[in-house]
């Protein structure tokens, strides 16, 4: 099957992702749209290195993945701690500082 | 795909020949300056799990400040062996440059974090807490607000120190970021100084919540605008076949001669260059916190602990614009005649957005922070220039810039009221005849923003505009003009509530700093009349320092 075929697939994983981030109120399901965006770079990287024939692109996946579960530490204790002082972790609560 | 049947080379070896693996070369004196900032990072988390509490604070503030002063003198002994100028290259098997624009921003970088430390281990304005001397962080990060866990840390005077190897973790990150030299390099670097950003924005002592929620927001936009700028990475991979900066220049510009003709068959797609490079710079413009991706930036200045939103204003804008320069200077000018209409667009709502939205704003802290979305305006006109002068101008007026932003921030953290910062303007009235010195520094920086002569903000938004007027964005000087004179009125206006008002009764206190905030304040309000007064040294420097290596 040609490469180009995961490039269309990463896109629409990106897509997804993106208008989940935008849609979605729940901050955690926010935040795993987030890493749905992330993971679709790393296909996308993956087809193009494929289609490249060199191997820049497979170890940016795996630096991407790294980054990914750096931001999950980050993500997840910001997450929980807000959810453990108001329980509610639901973005559009967080709204003390609308004007 | 003719080529995808095939059994490739990369990773199929053959069986009889093994091919020896060069070790890599790393040029470790001109990566000092990041070295010496993450190693210290690294023993500082050593120190929090072997020192008793009672030690850390010091031995953290002493290794932190010895570390950042380290860093600044090793970027100068770079600069002064000529890695500014013409022995600039690149080093980390081309993962980082060492020009003059890296340098130059790497120590204002340094030297912005060593200010910064100074108002992160203030420990004389909120007051005693059973009697243990507090910062403006919070006693345990991980406790609930208001709950019991937080009351008893608070009575055993527990304080986060952890706030200085985060910091050093942070600043290494911005180090990195202006001199990266490859796309890959660009997004770790970004990563490394977000994700501790995140972290120190939920760490206020006073009004946790908004704190917290500050926290939220900034991470969760933060983490969205780099999935796109990793995204536009992916894509510009996939145009060039490379991540180099340097190769994917000699693409977009058709040089090919250096080109691997194994890649040369699948690359030059132009629709993935342009949609990567929009991408890409997107998550740079959040970065910067330009319109229209601006929208964390009032929320995440107001929340944020004050001096946090001081080195946050100030540091990432340098590093940030760093990275937006050397993009669109060293990777994308074959494809400036694409990209400069819409930077064009993006300035003039920039400073447009910034300056009219402030008026409208009571509290100071989302004052500063509109105020700092009409100053990115500034410096991106300065930098669609595609300009020596353009360059040059930028470096000094982000130079100027975070001076000034440090120490307005740490003026914030010196008026307060029972419940911590009075940061509503309401709280400033009269504040000019109670405390005439802490007012008058603030009208200092106040006129630095605005850009009256003899300040730096003038020598700065002078260089930039005529910068871009040069480089034939005659229009964009002309918004800019009307934006600063929009932006000088909310300025003007808080220093006559300041000096021009009654006092209210039962108006806030001044808190008497240590010689911490003190000198803080000072270096701002000195770099501030100095390069205002005498700029042209310092614009000699960002002329010499204004060459990318490529």
């Amino acid at each position: 099957m040609s490469p180009v075929n995961y490039l269309y697939l990463a896109s629409l994983l990106f897509t997804i992702g993106a208008a989940g981030v935008l849609i979605r109120r729940n901050s955690i399901v926010v935040f795993m749209c987030v890493e749905l965006m992330l993971n679709a770079c790393n296909l996308a990287f993956v087809a193009f290195s494929r289609m490249h024939g060199n191997l820049d692109g497979q170890i940016m996946a795996f630096f991407t993945m790294v980054v990914a579960a750096a931001e999950v530490v980050v993500g997840l204790a910001i997450i929980v701690m807000l959810f453990r002082s108001r329980h509610s972790a639901s973005v559009d609560d967080a709204s003390l500082m609308k004007l | 795909m003719s080529h995808v049947a095939t059994v490739h080379s990369l990773w199929t070896i053959s069986a009889d020949a093994p091919a020896a693996i060069l070790a890599p070369d790393i040029e470790y004196m001109q990566l000092l300056p990041v070295l010496i900032v993450i190693g210290a990072a690294v023993v500082g988390i050593m120190l929090e799990a072997f020192l008793p509490r009672r030690a850390r604070y010091y031995a953290q503030v002493m290794l932190t400040l010895v570390a950042l002063a380290a860093s600044f003198a090793a970027v100068v002994g770079l600069a002064a062996s000529g890695h500014a100028t013409e022995k600039a290259q690149i080093a980390g098997m081309g993962a980082l440059a060492v020009d003059g624009p890296a340098l130059f921003l790497q120590g204002t970088i340094a030297l912005v974090a060593i200010v910064s430390v100074l108002t992160f281990a203030e420990r004389r304005l909120d007051p005693a807490a059973h009697g243990n001397r507090v910062d403006s962080f919070a006693a345990q990060g991980a406790a609930t607000p208001g709950g019991v866990a937080e009351q008893q840390a608070v009575k055993a005077g527990f304080t986060t120190t952890e706030v200085f190897p985060i910091l050093l973790f942070a600043v290494a990150g911005m180090l990195v970021f202006p001199a990266a030299n490859d796309l890959l390099t660009l997004f770790i670097a970004l990563e490394v100084f977000s994700l501790p950003l995140y972290v120190l924005c939920a760490l206020a002592r006073r009004q946790r919540l908004l704190s917290q929620e500050a926290a939220l927001k900034y991470f969760l936009l933060g983490a969205f605008s780099s999935a796109f700028l990793l995204f536009g990475v992916a894509l510009l991979y996939g145009y060039a076949g490379t991540v180099t900066y340097g190769g994917i220049a000699e693409v977009v510009s058709g040089d090919l001669q250096r080109v691997d003709p194994a890649v040369a068959a699948t690359m030059g797609n132009d629709a993935l260059l342009l949609i990567g490079g929009a991408l890409v710079i997107m998550g740079l413009l959040f970065k910067v916190g330009a319109v229209p991706f601006h929208m964390w930036t009032p929320d995440v200045y107001q929340g944020a602990p004050t001096p946090v939103t001081g080195f946050m204003a100030a540091a990432t804008k340098v590093a940030a614009f760093g990275a937006l320069l050397r993009l669109l200077y060293v990777v994308l000018p074959g494809l400036r005649w694409d990209w400069r209409p819409v930077m064009w667009g993006v300035v003039i709502v920039t400073m447009l957005v910034g300056a009219i939205v402030a008026v409208t704003q009571t509290d100071v802290k989302r004052l500063l922070a509109y105020s700092s979305v009409a100053h990115a305006g500034f410096i991106l006109a300065g930098v669609i220039a595609t300009t020596p002068s353009g360059i040059s101008s930028v470096l000094f007026y982000l130079l100027a810039y975070s001076f000034v932003t440090l120490g307005a921030f740490a003026v914030v953290t010196l008026v307060r009221d029972a419940g911590g910062e009075a940061t509503h303007l309401s709280k400033w009235v009269g504040l000019g005849r109670r405390s005439p010195l802490v007012a008058a520094v603030f009208a200092v920086f106040l006129l630095a923003f605005a850009g009256i002569p003899l300040t730096s903000g003038f020598a700065g938004k002078f260089a930039v505009f005529k910068a871009a007027a040069e480089g034939g964005a005659g229009t964009l000087v002309v918004v800019g003009v009307a934006a600063s004179a929009i932006a000088a009125f909310f300025y003007i206006r808080v220093i006559v509530l300041m000096f021009w008002n009654e006092p209210k009764p039962e108006g806030p206190t001044v808190a008497v700093p240590s010689a911490l905030t003190s000198t803080a304040i000072a270096i701002g309000v000195v770099v501030t009349v100095v390069l205002g007064v005498a700029p042209q040294y310092f614009l000699d420097l960002a002329g010499q320092a204004g060459v990318f290596v490529r």
